[in-house]
């Protein structure tokens, strides 16, 4: 089907503003989200370096633990830490939306999908926290 | 509560205005009006002129979607008393051209929707003495996704349209799962190919604010997301089944 | 500005009749080129608000004949016999059609496509979707339209009148909102598909767009409309916004209770309260005996007074919150949006409102009108399957099989004809100087729409209302006349090409208008109560002289005069309506 409507009427425009994610809670939360996977990404970072200089001896590891005291570093790594734990959580809210499991008929209810997320989140962080602070 | 609450009104003529600018109109505040009694006040009694669309007042055509403080809404089941004292401010639905003063431009819409080939599509069709059967979890497995309107609010809402006018849109993409979903339906193979391009499922950012817009609880985001698992799953499988041996 | 297409056949409306005769030609006929021109996007059509359902025999027990004989009854034996044997033979058909193309039907634990009961029907036969049976079938229907790359649709385009030549109709002259631009389309056949007229009344169910352009479309162009005076009030519509509350609450098992909680029906030859549905029966009687009822309710001062008149109490709380929420979920959706109320719990208030139009374009059983080349179907179109009242759940099938039915016969008439008139550009361009002269270009005008509107609503309400009496009719047609007068004086603030909303709204008044008079003369010269016209100073049913249908034609002046037409009788001589038994 076509809509044979030739004569174009002269429509304005509104040009979207480059701050188009500051006018709105929503839309500064949904950028706040995605800015986050930089964040996680420097934490990555972190831990590789972590590990590159575990392995090279004690020497090289308590230079980075004094790089990681550093002032600056450690404000960009509390702020990170926060950013990942935001990551994190809107991650695990938002996969059961993507998934559309049902049984006998009835959609599972969002938290069935999250929830285990959450859990296992939590088991493994405590999990790792007790290996690496037993010592 | 006081009896008179201020609009501010976008107005734009392309007969003699350069761009769109607002008027302000006072009009009585009645505990039952929403903000489309407001707008038939304006015209009926302050300013013939208003152009705006409506028409079922009863949120199920889909007409009358407009920015009401920013955020766009079916102006027929949104109270004026919500905004008391006022003002409170009525502008067009975002990111679509402006035609005059509350009217957009919605053609663009209508020529995604023809896109996601919204419609049974089968090899065989039954003859007429048989019905296809569909139990009551069948039914449930779609059914969300066929209350679309067509209001567009969602559209207003997503910022990937507004920065890219290519995206197909939640209301397109939404509609195309419904009949994915369908048991009646075979088409989804020729959708898939439709929409799992750049412009198409894969454009969304899942910014999730088309669902929270949404007057009929469609949740295009999550018809989306879960286009999105479903295209990638035959993206896999046609890595390891080649074409043909389905 | 001018600009002229030419297609085999225009369709005006693009609503369900419109929709399905849109598929039907290009089905019948793949060659045909097929036009849509509709004043809104075609799921915006008023159809998209139907709720309740649409009836066609389904279950095993169920007959033709039964629900033949529901349907004549229910009309008060107006009813074109021939034509309802058509129709209750192809609703079925229809409504599998709609399942084939993809409509959600409610469906039984084992996959079968679920009945309701529904008012009037003495077996349950009314097919449902959810209770958005309307908003499921435009769906369907538009987005099967989609496919046809035959036809071409004329969104936001206005007709504002039918070009006619050689005494036939070929083609219509529309204004493009968008633009200002006057749009001549040549045509074999014009079907008009344009609804009711609601909006005549204050106090209605329908759309801003009911406002019954095409009866007016078909009445200036000399075709004849018919049964003008049966105007049906929905028993239940809300309070001050008069939005709907489906008959399907009623057959899920609603009770209707006046002010000291009494089922008040029963007084009124509707049968015995039980407290499950009767069909038939209480309140699953017909529509205008429900409506008449408050009538006298509210006489006898046993009717609530809310803050916006008198209104009864519609309970739903004995139905439980699982059946409203799956059976009637967008009642509960309205009712707490827009009363604060929630139906599982509390009662709703509600009152009848103007709803539906038995009355329109005079068409025969095959969609045509005695103008060649025009024809019409749904609610614009009177046939007549719905004599003088129609039953719950019969305008769906409606639309979808006199929809095809015109469609199948427009497309044979359309392929028959071969040159077209030679003096169809001229009247395209002496209307857009109309539409200049009359309208845009004129300064002064003192009258401002909205109050003309009002006051024709006023009128008609008081005048032309559930009870009616001759001298109040002949009140109302003077009226109407020096309110026509009047309308030369229309004030436009609006005078610019570009979206002019004034200006249809101008043009949608005096279609109102038109059709106004034609129901009040229809009401003023029917001197017996049949169906939901009621005289109290003939509160009688007078088959001998009445049992015919109204025709109204315009005359050379301006006025309707009207005839009478006989009624078809195949197989049910007329007898008592009788419910609850």
């Amino acid at each position: 089907m076509i809509n044979p409507t030739e004569y174009l009427p002269k429509s304005y425009h509104t040009r979207v503003s480059t701050y188009w994610w500051l006018t709105r809670w929503p839309y500064l939360k949904f950028i706040l989200r995605e800015a986050s996977s930089v964040f996680v990404a420097w934490i990555v970072i972190v831990t590789l370096l972590q590990i590159q200089a575990l392995s090279r001896g004690p020497a090289d590891y308590a230079e980075f633990q004094n790089w990681l005291r550093n002032p600056l570093v450690l404000l960009l790594n509390v702020v990170s830490f926060f950013f990942v734990v935001f990551h994190a959580v809107t991650w695990f809210n938002l996969a059961p939306k993507a998934m559309a499991i049902r049984l006998r008929g009835n959609r599972l209810p969002n938290l069935a999908i999250s929830g285990p997320n959450y859990i296992a989140w939590v088991v493994i962080s405590a999990a790792v926290a007790w290996i690496l602070l037993r010592g | 509560m006081a009896n008179r609450i201020t609009l501010e009104v976008t107005r734009y003529n392309p007969a003699h205005d350069d761009k769109p600018h607002f008027e302000t109109y006072e009009v009585p505040l009645r505990k039952e009006w929403v903000v489309l009694d407001a707008l038939n006040y304006i015209k009926d009694h302050l300013d013939g002129s208003l152009s705006f669309r409506w028409s079922c007042r009863m949120g199920v055509c889909g007409s009358c979607g407009m920015m009401v403080n920013g955020v766009p809404k079916l102006t027929c089941a949104t109270f004026l008393s919500d905004y008391a004292p006022g003002p409170l401010r009525v502008e067009p639905m975002k990111n679509f051209p402006v035609l005059r003063d509350l009217v957009v431009d919605t053609s663009d819409f209508l020529v995604k929707l023809g896109k996601s080939k919204p419609w049974i599509i089968r090899k065989v069709e039954k003859p007429l003495d048989e019905e296809y059967f569909q139990t009551p979890e069948q039914l449930e497995s779609y059914k969300q996704f066929s209350m679309c309107i067509n209001c567009l609010l969602c559209y207003a809402a997503c910022p990937v349209y507004g920065l890219d006018p290519l995206f197909s849109g939640p209301a397109a993409i939404a509609l195309a799962q419904r009949y994915n979903l369908d048991s009646r339906d075979e088409g989804a193979s020729d959708r898939m190919d439709i929409l799992s391009q750049h412009d198409g499922i894969w454009g969304c950012t899942f910014v999730g604010e088309c669902t929270e817009v949404c007057p009929k609880h469609v949740d295009p985001a999550g018809a989306i997301q879960q286009y999105k698992l479903t295209a990638t799953m035959e993206w896999v499988k046609s890595l390891i089944l080649p074409r043909g041996a389905e | 500005m001018l600009d002229i297409s030419s297609h085999d056949i225009v369709l005006v409306g693009g609503g369900g009749a419109g929709l399905r005769a849109a598929i039907a030609i290009s089905e019948t006929n793949p060659q045909l080129s097929v036009a849509v021109v509709s004043k809104v996007y075609p799921m915006r059509s008023h159809t998209v608000a139907a709720e309740g359902g649409a009836a066609g025999i389904h279950l095993a027990d169920d007959t033709l004949d039964e629900h033949a004989y529901d349907t004549i009854s229910g009309g008060d034996w107006l009813c074109d016999q021939d034509a309802v044997e058509a129709f209750v033979k192809e609703a079925p058909l229809e409504l599998m059609r709609l399942e084939h193309w993809g409509c959600p039907w409610s469906r039984e634990p084992d996959g079968h496509v679920a009945v309701r009961p529904f008012g009037g029907m003495k077996k349950t036969r009314t097919w449902f979707a959810a209770d958005k049976t309307g908003f499921h079938i435009l769906h369907t229907l538009f987005q099967t339209s989609l496919k046809y790359d035959a036809v071409t649709r004329y969104d936001e385009y206005f007709v504002t009148r039918l070009l006619v030549d050689d005494g036939r109709v070929q083609g219509v002259v529309a204004l493009e909102l968008t633009t200002g631009k006057i749009q001549a389309i040549t045509a074999k056949a014009v079907i008009l598909c344009t609804g009711g007229c609601g909006r005549v009344f204050r106090f209605t169910t329908n759309a801003a767009i009911c406002t019954g352009d095409g009866m007016a479309l078909a009445y200036r162009a000399g075709a004849p409309l018919k049964d003008m005076e049966f105007v049906q009030y929905h028993p239940t519509g809300l309070p001050f916004t008069g939005i709907l509350i489906t008959e399907a609450a009623r057959a899920e098992g609603g009770y209707l209770l006046n002010k000291d909680g009494y089922r008040y029906l029963q007084d009124y030859k509707l049968g015995t309260p039980e407290p499950q549905p009767v069909l038939r029966t209480m309140e699953l009687g017909p529509r205008d005996r429900l409506s008449q009822a408050f009538v006298h309710e509210l006489e006898k001062g046993r009717t609530v007074e809310g803050p916006y008149g008198a209104v009864v109490n519609l309970d739903l709380r004995h139905l439980g919150a699982k059946t409203i929420n799956t059976k009637l979920p967008f009642v509960r959706e309205l009712c707490l949006k827009y009363e604060h109320i929630d139906p599982i719990t509390q009662l709703i208030p509600v009152r009848p409102v103007v709803h539906y139009m038995m009355g329109g374009v005079h068409t025969d059983i095959n969609g045509a009108t005695p103008l060649p080349g025009l024809y019409a179907a749904g609610e614009v179109a009177c046939v007549s399957i719905n004599g003088a009242n129609r039953l719950g759940s019969n305008s769906l099938p409606e639309l979808l099989v006199f929809g095809a039915r015109a469609g199948h016969a427009a497309a044979t008439y359309a392929a028959e004809q071969k040159s077209t008139g030679r003096h169809l550009l001229a009247q395209a361009v002496d209307e857009e100087a109309r539409l200049q002269d009359q309208f845009l270009q004129k300064s002064g005008g003192r009258e401002p729409i909205a109050d003309l509107r009002e006051e024709m609503q006023k009128i008609m309400e008081q005048c032309a209302g559930i009870y009616r009496s001759g001298e109040a009719l002949a009140g109302a047609a003077g009226k109407l006349h020096s309110l026509q007068e009047r309308f030369q004086d229309i004030r436009l603030d609006d005078r610019g090409h570009l979206f002019n909303t004034e200006l249809i709204s101008a043009l949608e008044l005096s279609c109102m208008l038109d059709v106004a008079e034609t129901m009040a003369e229809s009401a003023r010269q029917r001197t017996e109560s049949r169906g939901a016209h009621q005289r109290t100073d003939y509160p009688e049913r007078n088959d001998e002289k009445f049992l015919a249908h109204s025709v109204v034609y315009r005359d050379a002046d301006g006025r309707p005069q009207v005839e009478y037409a006989p009624v078809t009788i195949t197989r049910w001589p007329p007898a008592e309506r009788v419910y609850g038994k």
